[in-house]
């Protein structure tokens, strides 16, 4: 090959870099590691870390994936396939992101959705940033998003948009329902707004009423941005339904539907808006269409949107995006069916309802808000939740998330608490049990027990 | 093929797939209820897995097609790192978790971040942007951090050249910036003589791809970078094109303030039919307080977080928690059986394959934009003179190479070279595969001039002939609905 090329060592295939720039040898990186060895190092760590029981939510949700869905998502022709930019070498590819996008516009009730975007908070981020190009009534660039809105979105949101002038505005909740009062909104009638947020559930697991802020942003020429779990969708209304008009734009996190928890990734946000929208969406699109011959296909559609046609005029700056686990989700969906992700939904929301009693029963222990839950709960402790969430994690219960670093105004007692379909009664008592000892040995007093030394 | 829809029957299931036991639901108040289930598919297990795997055989992949897909890096994903990665202890790991049961994972994001490091020259690494694109628009909202922070309000644009990826103007415009386009001159280098002229105090940085997405080597990338620094603006590498100077030359000792990696090209994790990817970014130490996070520390034996609190300067976090884990374990099982002495070998390779690649089709007619320059991991042939003379364009070529078994390469990009292919082997092609390529790029030219229609009409062998994209824009067709197939 050196020959064909004309040179006589492949040192002088890099002969126009200056001589005065090359690195030496790369000696902060260990040596290389065969398989096996790496995989005795990868081994270990991941046993060190995978021993507890998790009633964490907050975002991410332990649900059952069957076995087929990442069998069959990293198959070499899905897992080492990128964008499908020849599509007539990507119909695998292609009719499943469109079967997806059908699938997403079901259980939503939207018009049309995109083929995802990098998680749920991102998702979020570009929801607002296409409300307010997409509200032509709206001269202002304000949008309301509610506290209830989970802190790492609000966080994200306001990372993405604040260097385009986008002004954030936080609805604050109910201190006991912790919904929005639909009442707060009344301090906004007859200001420009370009977009409201509803979370559904919200962070702390209750169910806003997603009917009467609907019809208020809407008499008031503001869009809807539903932020939705998925999942929750197949008991609850969907924002296609919402109000009289339904919602405009709805997006989320699509963890729940396939993707491990993995310590947060990857995940998928994904999309979802009505037809009048389209244009305004970010991300890949996939469309029907015909080949030469009359028979259907699937292509990328809609590119004048994106970044590589568009450059700095384009939707978004988004191009790969989280394709391997749609194809999970899709697959995941497939196997669920309508009756199946209901049974899902219908699991969480019965064991937590469980779990809740069964904690509420310890002296002390108390639900912290008395609205409707899906598959969450806030716990109010006796004492300081981070000493208590210690204790359990040292005997390998993960308890909940500390809600005192996000919702000071909640005092230092309490937790977020979910269980999925996965959480046993045995888990849920075992819980129950290692709490009242937890609680009983600390009375009050900060937590003596240590962690385990790992 | 039929839609997934087209095989559901009503009431079909697949039982075992869900809880059996129907979870008690009837104190959710009537208001908040679906009242109509969701139209999604009725199946059986089985008529799930034969749809899916028979439309997985519909695509080409780097399991089963060569890819040299210009600047995306298709290389070989071990299947190592996937299973590494999918060990039940990290898939079950919830990013809540306390530090205490992260140790093994942590551990890992430390190593890979100290790595990272090391192979481009920067101060310090933060894995968390979920893509290259994300990881651009961190990049550019820390240099605006930066200038904020010096009151130094009035830099307002960011430079860009003409041959830049189309995210780079699009995430500098989502931090607020101005764009301004920077010529190329002749040899494919950047016009420096262009760019002096809108130096100034108005300059906020430039963002470079090096090398170029032309497929050379800016050879006066210290001369941009001290006129950018002197114009008080800071550069930003764009890591795109990174697998062709691993271990060679690093972005740190050429001036880059800032830089973004594509994991999933350059550290070989999968591109999953459009991700997931991961796109961390290294910076100099003037950058250092805006990373964004989080971040991992280690404090003697320890791993812990950095978070907001730690970091009161920080652009602050860009996805709801740590970005696309089980890629950066990928990754990081990746770059640990390269080792030091394998990842110099990757641009090697890479190089090698690419200049083979270029002479090789010049022997054969084709003409290459950049003659005189060497290729480096990749390389840009146009057809315009086939297109001139033959009237086949670059597409052509392209859907009839994907007859032959070949994905094709980038067509159309850099959109300043006309008719152009921009060809990306990669260093895990063998010399039979690229000769087999060479092989029928040599024949296709011949079709070319002997019977273009079957260019033009190609693909034949496929699933599908060429497709409409017109009418996928003019007549949108974005979702099956049940009311669709009566």
């Amino acid at each position: 090959m050196l020959q064909a090329i004309g040179v006589g060592t492949v040192e002088q295939l890099f002969d126009e870099i200056p001589a005065d720039l090359r690195c030496g040898e790369l000696n902060a990186i260990p040596k290389a590691m065969s398989e096996m060895e790496i995989g005795r190092l990868m081994d270990t760590r991941a046993r060190q870390d995978g021993a507890a029981v998790c009633f964490i939510g907050a975002g991410a949700y332990d649900h059952h994936i069957p076995a087929a869905v990442w069998q069959l998502a990293t198959r070499g022709e899905f897992y080492t396939a990128y964008t499908p930019y020849q599509a007539e070498a990507s119909q695998g590819t292609l009719q499943l992101l469109y079967e997806y996008q059908s699938m997403m516009t079901a259980v939503t009730a939207m018009d049309v959705s995109n083929a995802s975007l990098y998680d749920g908070a991102s998702a979020l981020a570009e929801a607002v940033l296409m409300a307010v190009r997409a509200n032509r009534k709206s001269r202002s660039r304000r949008v309301l998003v509610p506290r209830t809105v989970h802190p790492h979105y609000r966080r994200v949101v306001r990372n993405i948009v604040h260097n385009q002038g986008v002004e954030l505005v936080e609805l604050p909740f109910d201190s006991t329902g912790g919904h929005i009062d639909p009442e707060t909104l009344a301090a906004f009638a007859g200001e420009d707004i370009a977009a409201l947020v509803i979370p559904q559930p919200n962070f702390f697991g209750v169910l806003e009423e997603v009917g009467l802020l609907t019809d208020w942003a809407h008499a008031n020429k503001a869009l809807i941005i539903a932020l939705v779990n998925p999942v929750a969708l197949a008991l609850l209304s969907p924002p296609g339904e919402w109000g009289e008009q339904g919602a405009d734009i709805c997006c989320g996190e699509g963890q729940p539907l396939g993707a491990p928890l993995s310590s947060g990734g990857p995940y998928f946000g994904f999309l979802c808006c009505r037809q009048t929208l389209v244009r305004q969406m970010p991300g890949r699109i996939i469309g029907g269409t015909l080949d030469l011959d009359g028979k259907p296909g699937y292509t990328l559609t809609l590119q004048a949107r994106e970044q590589h046609i568009r450059r700095s005029k384009a939707t978004s700056n988004i191009c790969t995006n989280q394709g391997l686990m749609v194809t999970a989700a899709t697959i995941h969906m497939a196997l669920l069916g309508p009756e199946g992700l209901e049974r899902v939904a219908a699991a969480c929301y019965d064991n937590t309802a469980w779990l809740v009693e069964s904690l509420i029963r310890l002296h002390g222990v108390e639900s912290r808000f008395d609205r409707p839950v899906f598959h969450e709960r806030v716990i109010q402790l006796p004492v300081a939740a981070k000493g208590v969430l210690r204790a359990l994690a040292a005997h390998n219960l993960l308890a909940g998330l500390d809600l005192s670093r996000d919702y000071p105004e909640l005092g230092d007692n309490c937790i977020l608490t979910c269980a999925t379909e996965r959480r046993t009664r045995e888990e849920m008592e075992s819980l129950t049990t290692k709490l009242e000892r937890v609680l009983s040995l600390q009375g009050g007093v900060p937590c003596q027990l240590q962690p385990k030394e790992w | 093929m039929s839609l997934i829809y087209q095989h559901s029957r009503p009431g079909r299931r697949a039982p075992g797939q869900a809880p059996l036991a129907k979870g008690d639901t009837t104190a959710i108040p009537e208001r908040f209820r679906r009242r109509v289930r969701a139209a999604l598919p009725e199946l059986s297990e089985m008529q799930v897995v034969r749809h899916y795997t028979r439309l997985s055989q519909k695509n080409f992949s780097i399991d089963t097609h060569f890819y040299p897909l210009g600047s995306c890096t298709m290389k070989y994903n071990p299947r190592g790192a996937n299973q590494l990665a999918m060990l039940p202890g990290f898939l079950a790991r919830h990013p809540e978790a306390p530090e205490t049961h992260s140790q093994g994972f942590m551990a890992c994001m430390y190593e890979l971040q100290e790595m990272l490091k090391e192979v481009t020259g920067m101060q310090a690494v933060s894995l968390s942007p979920a893509a290259g694109a994300q990881g651009e628009f961190a990049g550019v909202a820390m240099i605006r951090a930066y200038h904020e922070s010096r009151g130094d309000e009035a830099r307002r644009e960011i430079l860009v050249p003409d041959a830049a990826h189309g995210t780079n103007p699009a995430s500098a415009v989502m931090c607020g910036y101005q764009v301004r386009e920077i010529p190329t001159d002749a040899n494919g280098d950047v016009d420096v003589t262009a760019l002096k002229t809108v130096l100034g105090p108005r300059t906020a940085g430039i963002m470079l791809t090096n090398p170029s997405t032309l497929g050379v080597f800016d050879r006066r990338i210290r001369e941009i970078a001290n006129r950018v620094h002197e114009a008080g603006g800071l550069l930003y590498y764009d890591g795109a094109n990174l697998n062709a100077i691993l271990g060679k030359v690093r972005p740190g000792d050429m001036g880059f303030d800032v830089i973004h990696m594509n994991l999933h090209k350059t550290f070989s994790t999968p591109h999953g039919g459009g991700g997931p990817g991961a796109g961390p970014v290294g910076v100099s130490a003037r950058l250092q307080p805006y990373l964004p996070v989080p971040m991992v520390d280690r404090d003697g034996d320890d791993y812990r977080w950095l978070s907001e609190s730690d970091c009161p300067e920080s652009i602050g976090r860009l996805s709801a928690f740590a970005g696309n884990a089980g890629v950066l374990l990928r990754a990081y099982v990746y770059a640990r059986m390269l080792g030091r002495e394998g990842i110099p070998r990757v641009a090697e390779y890479a190089t090698l394959n690419a200049n083979y690649l270029l002479e090789r089709l010049q022997e054969l007619g084709y003409e290459a934009a950049y003659p005189e320059r060497r290729a480096t991991h990749e390389f840009i042939i146009t057809l315009r003179r086939q297109a001139r003379e033959l009237g086949v364009n670059t597409m052509d070529f392209a859907k009839r190479l994907l007859d032959y078994g070949f994905h094709a390469p980038t067509t159309y990009f850099p959109l300043l070279v006309p008719e152009c292919l921009l060809i990306e082997p990669t260093e895990t092609e063998d010399k039979e595969t690229l000769d087999a390529f060479l092989e029928v790029m040599g024949k296709i030219l011949e079709e070319a001039k002997t019977e273009p229609e079957l260019l033009k009409g190609a693909p034949h062998a496929l699933p599908v002939r060429r497709l409409d994209d017109v009418r996928a824009a003019r007549e949108l067709d974005l979702a099956w609905s049940p009311s669709r197939d009566g």
